[in-house]
């Protein structure tokens, strides 16, 4: 493959925003880069003429509380996610998926960022953070920083909706409630494609009694062109007069209805992905249930 | 170019490169720190880990302007280096416990990934130097090794880490072997440890040359065409280019191949591409980026021809053909086994079983993609040492030389010299370390087309392919087809057997026919079998040809044989061990090409070892109770059981082909040896075995004989690393050429002393004379060798002797005499014979018995394999540690090859383009395993040993598909074994899975 010919390290986002600006889609963002390169080397990226590494930028790999929210910057490596106490006591869902990610070498660099620009349907960070309604915030030429929900910047498999001068500059979401606990389990096969067969990641909060799910949030990938919320699953759930077997089987159903499963050569059958949904849903809601009956007193966090 | 500042083991470093610079790059080829290795350009194998600011990252994929203004460790810095206190101006090194630890418990076998292993493991110990066994695989769970099956290397994180707790490194566990001798039988540590282990170990890619030129290969679009047309021209005008190469260029001989000359320097002309691998055009510029670039301004028009991508078809009379002018047309060999007669031996049976049986082409995966490095006859530049002889740095040669890493040099230099119109004289090869070979670099790679371009250009020409390329291009592992009866009486004795094998040969012949002559003879397994009939297909098709690969087509047929037994085992309602007792091979019976094996069959005491500690051990299950080890178990989602396996092999050549090795040994009057051949050393540690016959025989320190092996000029041929016969043949002609030397020495000795040779001895590096022995000579006749033909000496205590002088001074004796002190010596070992004649087609075989004990998930179908015990025979332990790394690396390939190992191609067009796309098992796969070794000597082998380095990655493939079956009733007639499909065959109560994987 032909390389590119400059390679940028800004060390703020203006002038990571100034430089894409100036280049439009002849520059690219890069984080890790363990994506990126991969795919330019294999050709199935357009090599862009530069490079923007944002991974410099001041404060881009913070984790922090503010506002009542726990933000993490989009630079934050799979390795920095691991080892914080306050994401392992807040976000399990979150540290479980991104443990998972390769060897060390790959996750001391790989980002939560550019797992979620990378836009696979399956990307573990990414089902982690969805579990947990993530929102993102996305910073433009000229200034214009907004959040918004996670799902929103997805537009297909490999394909996010960002503009060639915007890039992902922070993730949030809200501090774990009392009785609330989240969980992430995936499935691989031991050939071919080094992509999970399928990942689920759940959050749940009980009632007062400890014995209804209140609230529900599902994500399960690759269920769709896109990360994807089971949201009927999450409802059953909810419906049920009490977590038991009979909630998760229909939890499951609902899950197996609603997802969008396919074959995918040498990874999967479609077959083998909808028993998968069960088996995974089963595993990763009694993990999120024990864990919200054990945080009956959630610890306190604060803003640092 | 854009200014790069960095420190680099503690020294800055200002550098201006080109913004697109890998770190890996900098380091190598910038800096000249070449202990950074890089095996995949994807961030998979983790040779090329660094620390960078305190963490660990790939380089090979990590862009060096990340590290600007960073700290950078990488292997060279690890050892510290002091001054000895005796001796100021010599320095020693002070190696990191890690390093240490690798050395003494075997953890680096080619080399290739152990900086990387290093460095990895620095960062787990560095926070933790008592890390758990989960902890060391997680930390490595992203590292990849081929070699050792990965337990040396937890066994060495751990040692290193009780070493840094406690100041005390525990030795290494090894298996029990028979009273050692004091070189043979002994754990040394291999010549070339520590170069391995701190960087300094060179591979063909570290090397580099005045003037050097990089070159790049155009390979075809399509498995089938003819080539119309080649339009060099704007490639030609590149600004940088020296030349650009087609089949037009070659001089000599258009093809080249080590059994049929099928193989086209370069497609076009008169021959077509046959495969996607296939070379059309060599680009040789001033960057390897600039050649890569000119292979995009070639412009080729191909005229596609249907292609055959499946062996049955090939053999269907209206298949397109491959190579027309070949009398048999796609069909390379047909191999027949005939033995008594088997419709009889059906009519006999009480029982029979068939079934249909497929495994894929698999990849060597070496951890060091392939390199060829050409210097032009005439290079006046400088040239780097090669030898460890001291004094030996000087090699300088007027000949085209091609560095590479090969297990053929000879075969190398003579396919070279042919396809350049050269005489064989005119060519040298000198093997650098190679990166692992399994069977995978025995054919010709970039060499012919490196040696051509320093031949055209007149300079340095280096070729190294990408992994990517040299997924494409490299020989696989055959992918076969097998249909297998038995027949059986009730009692279980074994009757006939009728096979029918399809293998995948490829576009080119390489080792096909040989591979799947070894498939067919082996088809019985090692079981006395009165009646059999067996036909295997060897075709050629538009594939990737395939070639050898550890195991040489036993893997394959190994797989069939030993499910089929299971299978009649439990339609006979018998313990599978029993029935594989009732049937085994032993001393005094005969294989099914009519050989009587008439000693060194051990394979009755690997199957009692083995069952016995299956029966006896504390695996959690209900079976350590029961009287049935194979019953399955379930604890949480996983259903547990054994499953069995024997297998054997032969060592050497075999089937008539003369199979020779020569040595040359020289003596030096400061008291050191030299032991020289031509054999490959690709991380078996040969070299440590021939040190070991040499030192054995020469009474000499182990550290005092020195090593050369793989030059043409400087060392003699030893033949081709291949078919599991270097510590045989080459062990033999090292042993056997010190030998002659030793008896030169004696009777020079003799007359200094006044006494007979016969009662000169050598230990410790001192010549002596055996009083005892005197004394005993003069009383009685006495055996003057020791067992098998050794000096006698077994490590004991020296006697006592006034009449001795030092190794040097009988060195210096031999000089006086006008003796020659350079000995060789031409090995031939035991003549055999072609199959079908009836006679003897091997002069050993080695046997082995697998137990492995499966997990199978039954919510998720994930298998897998929790511990392993094993017993092999091999006829005599030279180096333990050596033998124990060749076992577990070949069960943990093994494993691959179950569960995990599939080069996918569709029509023609590989799928597998990508290590990542390739998984080989990694770290976290291992099993705990448990080994013995089982010593039935053969006569002529050194010490009596015979071979191991395929036999230990043969029977574990079906013993885990029999694991499978005793857990959960599905039988796998495929591989790898396809946890989707097992799934779904569980849920619907199917009870065999023949789809061949990913067919999902």
């Amino acid at each position: 493959m032909s390389r590119w010919r400059a390679y940028h390290t800004p060390t703020t986002v203006a002038e990571a925003l100034s430089l894409l600006h100036q280049h439009k889609d002849k520059a690219r963002i890069i984080a890790g880069g363990t994506d990126l390169i991969l795919d330019m080397e294999a050709e199935h990226a357009v090599v862009p003429e530069v490079l923007v590494d944002v991974t410099k930028i001041a404060g881009i790999d913070r984790v922090a509380l503010e506002d009542g929210w726990i933000v993490l910057g989009a630079g934050i490596t799979h390795t920095q996610i691991e080892s914080s106490p306050l994401l392992r006591a807040q976000a399990r869902c979150l540290t479980e998926s991104c443990g998972v990610i390769g060897g060390p070498q790959v996750r001391n660099v790989a980002t939560l960022g550019g797992n979620v620009a990378h836009a696979l349907p399956a990307a573990d960070g990414t089902i982690g953070l969805l579990a947990l309604e993530a929102e993102v915030e996305i910073a433009g030429h000229g200034g214009s920083n907004r959040w918004q929900p996670l799902l929103s910047i997805f537009a297909g498999p490999g394909r996010n909706r960002l503009a060639p001068d915007q890039m992902l500059h922070a993730f949030r979401f809200r501090p774990i409630a009392a009785r609330a606990g989240n969980a992430f389990d995936r499935i691989m096969r031991p050939q071919g494609v080094a992509l999970p067969v399928l990942g689920i990641a759940a959050r749940v909060r009980l009632d007062a009694d400890l014995r209804r799910v209140e609230d529900a949030v599902i994500a399960i990938g690759p269920a769709g062109p896109t990360p994807f919320r089971a949201s009927g699953a999450e409802e059953a759930l909810t419906a049920a007069a009490e977590f038991d077997d009979a909630a998760v089987e229909n939890a499951v159903a609902a899950a197996q209805e609603q997802a969008r499963l396919r074959t995918s050569k040498y990874r999967a059958s479609q077959e083998y992905r909808r028993e998968m949904i069960g088996v995974l849903l089963r595993r990763v809601l009694q993990a999120a249930v024990e864990r919200a009956r054990m945080n009956d007193a959630p610890t306190q966090v604060e803003d640092t | 170019m854009t200014q790069l500042t960095l420190t680099v083991n503690g020294t800055e470093h200002a550098l201006d490169v080109p913004p697109s610079r890998y770190l890996a790059e900098v380091l190598r080829y910038d800096l000249g720190l070449t202990g950074t290795k890089i095996g995949c350009d994807e961030a998979e194998c983790g040779c090329c880990t660094v620390i960078v600011d305190g963490q660990s990252v790939d380089s090979c994929i990590y862009p060096a302007f990340k590290a600007q203004g960073a700290q950078v460790s990488t292997i060279e810095g690890l050892a510290q280096t002091r001054s000895c206190s005796q001796n100021g101006s010599s320095h020693a090194l002070e190696l990191h416990p890690l390093q240490s630890a690798f050395i003494r418990h075997g953890a680096t076998q080619c080399g290739f990934c152990t900086p990387g292993f290093i460095m990895q493991a620095t960062t787990l110990l560095d926070e933790n130097p008592d890390p758990s066994d989960k902890e060391i695989k997680e930390c490595l769970k992203d590292t990849y090794c081929r070699c050792t099956g990965y337990t040396a290397i937890i066994n060495s994180v751990k040692a290193a880490g009780e070493y840094m707790r406690t100041g005390t490194m525990p030795e290494a566990e090894l298996p029990s072997v028979i009273e050692p001798l004091s070189q043979i039988g002994q754990p040394l540590e291999r010549p070339d440890a520590v170069d391995k282990v701190t960087g300094a170990a060179l591979y063909t890619d570290d090397y580099t040359f005045d003037g050097m030129l990089f070159g790049a290969t155009l390979r075809s679009e399509h498995p089938h065409a003819h080539i119309r047309e080649i339009d060099t021209a704007a490639a030609r005008a590149l600004e940088g280019v020296h030349a650009v190469l087609t089949h037009a260029d070659v001089p000599g001989d258009p093809r080249h191949g080590l059994v049929e000359n099928d193989w086209p320097v370069f497609a076009g002309g008169r021959f077509p591409a046959r495969y996607v691998g296939d070379a059309i055009a060599l680009a040789v510029a001033e960057t390897a980026e600039i050649a890569q670039q000119a292979l995009g301004l070639i412009r080729v028009e191909y005229e596609a021809l249907p292609a055959v991508t499946d062996p049955r078809d090939a053999l269907q009379p209206d298949a397109p053909q491959l190579h027309p002018d070949r009398p048999t047309g796609n069909l390379l060999k047909h191999i027949k086994v005939r033995q008594g007669d088997v419709e009889q031996g059906f009519a006999d049976a009480d029982i029979v079983v068939e079934r249909t049986y497929r495994t894929p082409m698999t990849e060597h995966a070496f951890l060091e993609p392939e390199c060829a490095l050409a210097v032009p006859a005439g290079y006046s530049g400088s040239r780097p040492s090669t030898s460890k002889e001291p004094g030996a740095s000087d090699h300088d040669s007027d000949k085209l030389t091609v560095y590479v890493g090969s297990q053929i040099p000879y075969s190398d230099r003579r396919q070279v010299a042919k396809s350049l119109g050269l005489a064989d004289e005119e060519v040298r090869v000198i093997g650098t370390l190679m990166g692992g070979g399994f069977g995978g670099k025995e054919d010709i790679a970039g060499q012919i087309h490196a040696a051509l371009g320093a031949q055209v250009t007149g300079r340095p020409v280096k070729i190294l392919y990408s992994r990517q390329e040299s997924l494409i291009f490299h020989p696989k592992r055959h992918s076969t087809i097998i249909r297998i009866k038995t027949g059986a009486m009730r009692d279980g004795k074994l009757l006939a057997v009728e096979a029918e094998l399809y293998g995948d040969s490829g576009a080119y012949a390489s080792l096909g026919e040989k591979v799947m002559t070894r498939a067919t003879t082996h088809a019985t397994g090692p079981y006395v079998m009165p009646h059999a009939k067996i036909d295997c297909y060897a075709m050629y098709t538009n594939n990737a040809p395939s070639g050898a690969f550890r195991g040489f087509g036993v893997t394959q047929s190994a797989f069939a044989v030993e499910s089929n037994l299971d299978i009649l085992a439990a339609e006979l309602g018998m313990d599978p061990a029993e029935l594989r007792r009732k049937n085994v091979m032993r001393v005094g019976t005969e294989t099914a090409t009519g050989q009587e094996l008439i000693e060194s069959v051990g394979l009755l005491e690997c199957l009692d070892l083995v069952e016995e500690e299956i029966r006896t051990s504390e695996d959690g299950g209900p079976s350590s109770l029961s009287s049935d080890p194979w019953t399955s178990f379930q604890i949480g989602s996983k259903r547990y059981a054994w499953g069995i396996a024997a297998g054997y092999k032969n060592t050497g050549l075999g089937g008539g082909a003369p199979d020779k090795s020569e040595a040359e040994v020289e003596v030096f009057a400061d008291g050191t040896a030299a032991i020289r051949t031509s054999s490959a050393e690709m991380g078996q540690n040969l070299v440590g075995v021939l040190a070991a016959c040499t030192a054995q025989e020469l009474g000499l320190p182990f550290e005092k004989v020195h090593v050369t092996v793989m030059d043409t000029d400087l060392t003699p041929d030893g033949g081709p690393s291949t078919a599991s016969r270097q510590t045989y043949v080459s062990g033999n002609a090292a042993r056997l050429a010190a030998r002659a030397m030793r008896q030169q020495m004696q009777t020079v000795l003799a007359e200094k002393f006044d006494t007979h040779p016969d009662v000169i001895a050598f230990h410790e590096g001192l010549a002596y004379v055996d009083e005892k022995r005197l004394a005993q000579m003069h009383g009685a006749e006495l055996p003057v060798e020791g067992a098998n033909g050794t000096n006698g000496s077994t490590g004991k205590a020296l006697p006592q002797s006034i009449r001795s002088i030092s190794f040097a001074d009988a060195v210096n004796a031999l000089l006086a005499e006008n003796r020659l002190p350079k000995i060789r010596y031409e090995y031939w070992a035991p003549q055999t014979q072609p199959l079908g004649t009836g006679g003897d087609m091997h002069f050993a075989f080695s046997y082995a018995v697998h137990a492995a004990l499966v997990s199978v998930d039954t919510d998720t179908g994930e298998v897998a394999v929790e511990r392993v015990i094993s017993a092999h025979d091999v006829g005599r332990a030279i180096n333990p540690l050596s033998l124990l790394g060749q076992i577990e690396g070949g069960i943990v390939m093994g494993i691959g090859n179950a569960l995990t190992e599939n080069y996918i191609v569709e029509n023609g067009i590989p799928w597998t383009e990508r290590l990542g796309q390739y998984k080989m098992p990694g770290i976290k796969m291992t099993p705990k395993m448990d080994s013995h070794i089982v010593e039935h000597p053969t006569a002529d082998g050194p010490y009596g040993a015979k071979g191991v380095g395929e036999i230990s990655s043969i029977p574990i493939s079906p013993a885990i598909t029999n694991a499978i079956c005793n857990a959960v009733g599905v039988r796998c007639l495929a591989l790898p074994v396809d946890q989707d499909a097992l799934l779904l065959a569980m849920r619907d109560k199917e009870r065999e899975i023949d789809g061949h994987w990913g067919q999902t």
